[in-house]
């Protein structure tokens, strides 16, 4: 194979690859597409048939030789085959590269199998999933051993052990126990990385019977031979000893051997340890290897579409033709109405050298980031958001000032000017704005989504760290001193400190000495003391508040325990300057003295009240620390009509988002199964095409771009979601009475399942129906700072 | 927080019954008519068409209750109004009538009435008694995991049973075959256990299985209790013990079930008498305003 210089030689056929080559192809630029596997695209080959795949980001056109729109995997693989066989792309099967030497204008490539190629550029789109990680044992190739699972359904009957801990060991195993006797191998004792939901699967079906789980174990050795009718063995050494299973198939599932090595040892240099770190590029793609370009995943875009822009655009780069990002027009179009004269690059560089925290973003990442943004010039004195506004984006100033109220009653503002950011205290706790937000004179705001702010913060240590900074100067500031300057809170905030803790922490316990003031600032607290031999909760601390003043002031032993009642992060101050700060504004002083006086008062009563503090600890214990908003039934009053399920199911399509039979009861109170708009909405997590948000009333939605992949449903740890056909028209009110029609879930045949959850009828002016139709008050939606009045009543 | 829909709104609408009520007893006793107190009057018009109106309204609330999307007010405060006002028509339509009763049809509208509110009362007394109740005869259960519970206790009991060897297996086979719950309007409301079993009994010198009534279980408790005491093997011993401890505790969750099924029946059943009422009151109530019309 190898023999004349090719201009270009790319390796790896996903969508960057594939494009590249087939552009290269139809320019008539001599090229060579060096794929590891026998197929174009493993990646999309290892989906699960029939899989639906999306074309996000929508907004962005597609710049490609190859074909590509959302559709079935099948459709898809077909159309990029026929691409590749159109433009003749000079495909080199099985071809998986071992070492890149040389340099720019005479790299040489040598290739597993032997066969080296001389090229003048490099382009790797070999992308991140790697290759998958084999047994470890010998037989580990035999035919009966494979490493990825197409189609569950093609195997029925069989014995079939999956080998792995992960999720994808996990989800392959679940699949094929509906038609097979599944084992599955796990080292450890438990499914440590598994997610929430994928771990509750496999412990259910462990239990069940349905699958045989087989822990603290590892493979010794695969057997290429027959037994029982089975064409091999698998011998395990488990914590019993030795075990033999004749098996029809081995499936490992053990992840894979990530390329960084491979790529490092090319020479490209990566700007840290954290295995998401991606290589830094040039705006054109060139790494700091001259003559080698990364596109695709491996240079931090996993998405299919920008991929294939990449590959196209990174082979007129390497021909000298600087054509404009394929995003260029959609950046002018954002940048037009803002009152600069610059052109694109001059504007990006602009906004770099402005705003501090966009400093450490590499220049690929900063423009989708911008993409991704909203631009304004709000009039002076307009509402940017509202106090209580549910909203969770996130601003930066890029000119002019906004002013933030932050003392409602004396109308106290400060300033937030050019170069800064606000916005992040409802990012990082999940609950409304705490405060006003006017536009000030010359105002231009960037406006950045929740999804792509997080998503910079997790990604980027730097981004971090500027934001947890700022954070707890202007959450001390706000919380303990509006009306003083800043400056005087110096020593305190540099004494200041973050704090994590995983649900159930104890933060400090009653009878320690205590010296710390924790203000919350993500997730929530419980304060329990300990009654009659009992742990009893006395009250719910929700983010924005604080609690151990009353160590700090009286110096004393903590009076109860403080728990996190989801994971939870506080900032920390200590007693020496805080008690300073009091010193010199009584103000302040009071207002923690009627706090404390305050939470005695209404701790005493819960104590006092007996079963109070019990349903407390019982609503904490169903995981309503972390709600904004839940569905609360008090059993004394519900005649068990479900007229609730019935009017959720006619207002939803035929689908009723609330179980009410389900779930626990404690005296009376009753958590049905219905979504309870969490904070932090773990159902967001991990949606492809960003289809759930937060309304800027509060209620978490799924919107009709769902893809219906499930994640949501597996992530919500209180089954609140469900997958349901797209319903129809319910019948009329007078159907229902006159013929007792009762509705009904429509099921096309060609209809696709979608996830479908409580909205709290955001749609309905009336608010929710469930509530409204309940006869007899039974049930009511509320909110975890109005449990304290829920269980005084009931005690 | 919660609140009934007896006192929903601070009892606004009882307010507004009494208010309602003590009007029209005032409005009766200052009026005067030439003729004795009757319908016909026009203070018996106005009560009777208020009282008629009311009627109409009230049937409206079975419309509200499956209008879900509606915004006129809840169906908790509809059902407070429902209950005050309805019960207000006792004194509003009794002094239309002004006691004047007799074999017709307007007496007839009357009485039926009467029945209507009757039985609306009484629903009021279940949906105040035996919501409490469910929840705790639940206790924590859902009906759906009682049912699983319990097939899963016959599953234990059928596979215990299988060491046992006739008649044993077959007696405990046939009380988990003739296992009843529920059924017909009777059964429900009156939470007897009519299940069943079948058991060897000599007629003449052949043995026959005959049915015998299993309630509670306690035939087949009792037969495994014999089998007990009659055993000598103390492997045997074991597995009947085990078998008593089984059926026992399907005997209690049972009670819990059909306890579950009369008190849920009793909450539903007072409607199939008021609202088959409520619609010949309405057909009467037609009859006796044209009829006194036409015979105007």
């Amino acid at each position: 194979m190898a023999g004349a210089v090719v201009d270009i030689a790319v390796l790896g056929s996903g969508p960057a690859g594939l494009s590249a080559a087939a552009r290269a192809a139809e320019l008539g630029v001599s090229h060579v597409l060096l794929e590891a596997s026998d197929h174009l695209a493993l990646t999309i080959q290892r989906y699960q048939k029939g899989k639906h795949v999306m074309a996000e980001p929508g907004f962005l056109p597609l710049r490609s030789g190859i074909d590509f729109d959302a559709g079935t995997r099948e459709n898809i693989l077909e159309n990029w085959y026929e691409g590749a066989k159109k433009h003749k792309v000079n495909v080199a099967f099985r071809a998986e590269v071992s070492t890149i030497t040389g340099q720019s204008g005479a790299f040489t490539i040598r290739t597993q199998s032997g066969d080296s190629y001389q090229a003048k550029t490099i382009v790797l789109a070999i992308g991140v999933q790697g290759n998958p990680r084999l047994l470890g044992v010998p037989g580990q190739e035999a035919a009966f051993v494979q490493y990825q699972l197409d189609d569950p359904d093609e195997y029925s009957d069989e014995t079939i052990v999956v080998v792995g801990a992960g999720d994808a060991a996990i989800e392959n195993a679940v699949a094929l126990a509906r038609d097979n006797r599944v084992y599955i191998v796990n080292r450890r004792d438990e499914f440590a990385r598994a997610k929430e939901g994928n771990l509750t699967r496999i412990t259910d079906a462990i239990e069940r019977g349905k699958i045989q789980g087989l822990f603290n174990t590892t493979v010794k050795e695969v057997i290429n031979q027959p037994e029982e009718g089975r064409p091999g063995v698998i011998v395990l050494n488990g914590a019993d000893g030795e075990v033999r299973i004749p098996v029809n198939r081995i499936i490992g599932r053990l992840g894979a051997i990530p390329p960084r090595a491979f790529v490092e040892s090319c020479g490209v240099k990566f700007p840290s340890d954290v295995p998401a770190a991606v290589p830094e590029l040039t705006r054109q793609y060139e790494s700091n290897v001259p003559g080698l370009y990364i596109i695709g995943a491996l240079g931090g875009y996993p998405l299919i579409k920008q991929a294939m822009n990449q590959g196209y655009e990174v082979v007129e780069y390497i021909r000298g033709n600087p054509i404009k990002p394929v995003d260029h027009d959609l950046l002018a179009k954002k940048f037009s109405a803002l009152p600069y004269k610059y052109d694109v690059d001059e504007m990006l560089d602009f906004l770099r050298n402005e705003i501090l925290l966009f400093g450490p973003v590499n220049p690929l990442r900063f423009r989708e980031l911008m993409l991704e943004s909203r631009f304004s010039t709000p009039k002076a004195g307009a509402v940017i958001f509202a106090r209580n506004d549910y909203t969770d984006s996130f601003y930066f100033v890029l000119d002019g000032w906004v002013e933030v109220v932050i003392d409602e009653e004396k109308d106290t503002r400060i300033r937030v000017t050019a170069g800064q950011f606000f916005g992040e205290m409802s990012l990082i706790s999940g609950r409304r704005r705490n405060a006003t937000v006017y536009a000030g004179e010359f105002c231009v705001l960037i406006e950045t989504p929740r999804r792509s702010m997080m998503r910079l913060i997790s990604s980027i240590d730097e981004v971090k760290r500027r934001i947890d900074e700022i954070f707890i100067l202007r959450a001390i500031h706000s919380q303990f001193a509006p009306n003083s300057d800043p400056s005087e809170l110096a020593e305190l905030i540099s004494s200041a400190e973050l704090r994590t803790y995983n649900r159930g922490d104890v933060l400090f316990a009653e009878g320690e000495q205590g010296d710390e003031l924790h203000l919350v600032r993500r997730g929530s607290l419980t304060v329990s003391r300990f009654i009659n031999g009992k742990d009893m909760v006395l009250s719910y601390v929700p983010a924005g508040k604080y609690v151990g003043e009353m160590g700090l002031l009286g110096n004393t032993k903590r009076t109860a325990s403080v728990r996190a009642a989801v994971p939870t992060e506080t900032v920390v101050m200590k007693s020496g300057p805080f008690n300073a700060l009091l010193d010199h504004q009584p103000e302040l002083k009071a207002q923690v003295e009627e706090q404390i006086r305050e939470r005695l008062n209404l701790n005493s009563q819960i104590e006092a009240g007996g079963e109070g503090g019990k349903i407390l600890s019982f609503l904490m214990a169903q995981g309503l620390g972390e709600a904004t908003d839940v569905l609360l039934i008090d059993e004394s009053l519900c005649i068990r009509c479900d007229n609730c399920e019935t009017a959720c199911a006619d207002t939803h399509e035929g689908t009723s988002r609330l179980d009410r039979e389900a779930g626990p009861t404690y005296a009376q109170i009753h958590v049905p199964t219905s979504c309870r708009h969490c904070e932090h909405p773990h159902c967001m997590k991990d949606c492809p095409p960003d289809a759930i948000s937060r309304n800027a009333s509060g209620e978490v939605t799924i919107a009709d771009n769902c893809i219906g992949c499930g994640n949501c449903e597996s992530n919500c740890p209180y089954g609140v979601i469900q997958m349901a056909y797209p319903g129809s028209e319910q019948p009329s009110v007078w159907s229902r009475i006159l013929f007792g029609a009762t509705g009904s879930k429509a099921k096309a045949p060609d209809a696709q399942k979608q996830a479908v959850k409580c909205d709290m009828c955001s749609t309905l002016k009336g608010g929710p129906a469930c509530v409204r139709a309940c006869p007899t008050g039974a049930a009511i939606r509320t909110s975890p700072e109005n449990f304290v009045n829920l269980v005084k009543r009931s005690g | 927080m919660h609140q009934s829909f007896l006192r929903f709104a601070d009892a606004l609408y009882m307010k507004v019954a009494i208010l309602l009520a003590l009007a029209s007893i005032v409005a009766y006793w200052a009026y005067d008519p030439l003729e004795p107190h009757n319908g016909g009057t026009w203070l018996g018009y106005t009560l009777g068409t208020v009282g008629a109106a009311l009627i109409v309204w009230l049937t409206l609330y079975g419309l509200r209750k499956r209008s879900y999307r509606s915004r006129l007010g809840t169906v908790q405060g509809w059902l407070s109004a429902h209950v005050y006002l309805g019960v207000s028509l006792l004194i509003i339509a009794t002094l239309h009538t002004g006691f004047q009763f007799g074999f017709n049809i307007h007496t007839l509208a009357y009485a039926l009435m009467i029945a209507v509110i009757a039985s609306g009362v009484w629903g009021v007394v279940m949906y105040v008694k035996y919501p409490k109740m469910v929840t705790n005869n639940r206790d924590n259960l859902t009906r759906k995991s009682i049912f699983r519970e319990i097939s899963e206790l016959d599953r234990k009991a059928s596979l215990l049973v299988e060491a046992l060897g006739s008649p044993v297996d077959r007696m405990m086979i046939t009380s988990i075959q003739l296992f009843r719950v529920g059924g017909g309007v009777w059964a429900q409301l009156s939470g007897r256990d009519s299940s069943q079993m079948m058991v060897p009994v000599m007629s003449g010198k052949k043995q026959v299985w005959k049915k015998v009534s299993n309630t509670g279980q306690r035939r087949m408790l009792n037969i495994l209790a014999g089998q007990v005491a009659r055993s000598r093997d103390p492997r045997i011993t074991a597995v009947l013990q085990e078998l008593s401890d089984v059926v026992s505790t399907k005997a209690s969750l049972m009670q819990k079930l059909l306890k579950d099924v009369r008190m849920q029946g009793l909450m539903e059943f007072w409607l199939y008498i008021h609202i088959p009422l409520t619609f010949a009151l309405l057909a009467t109530l037609m009859a006796h305003i044209v009829s006194v019309f036409y015979y105007w």
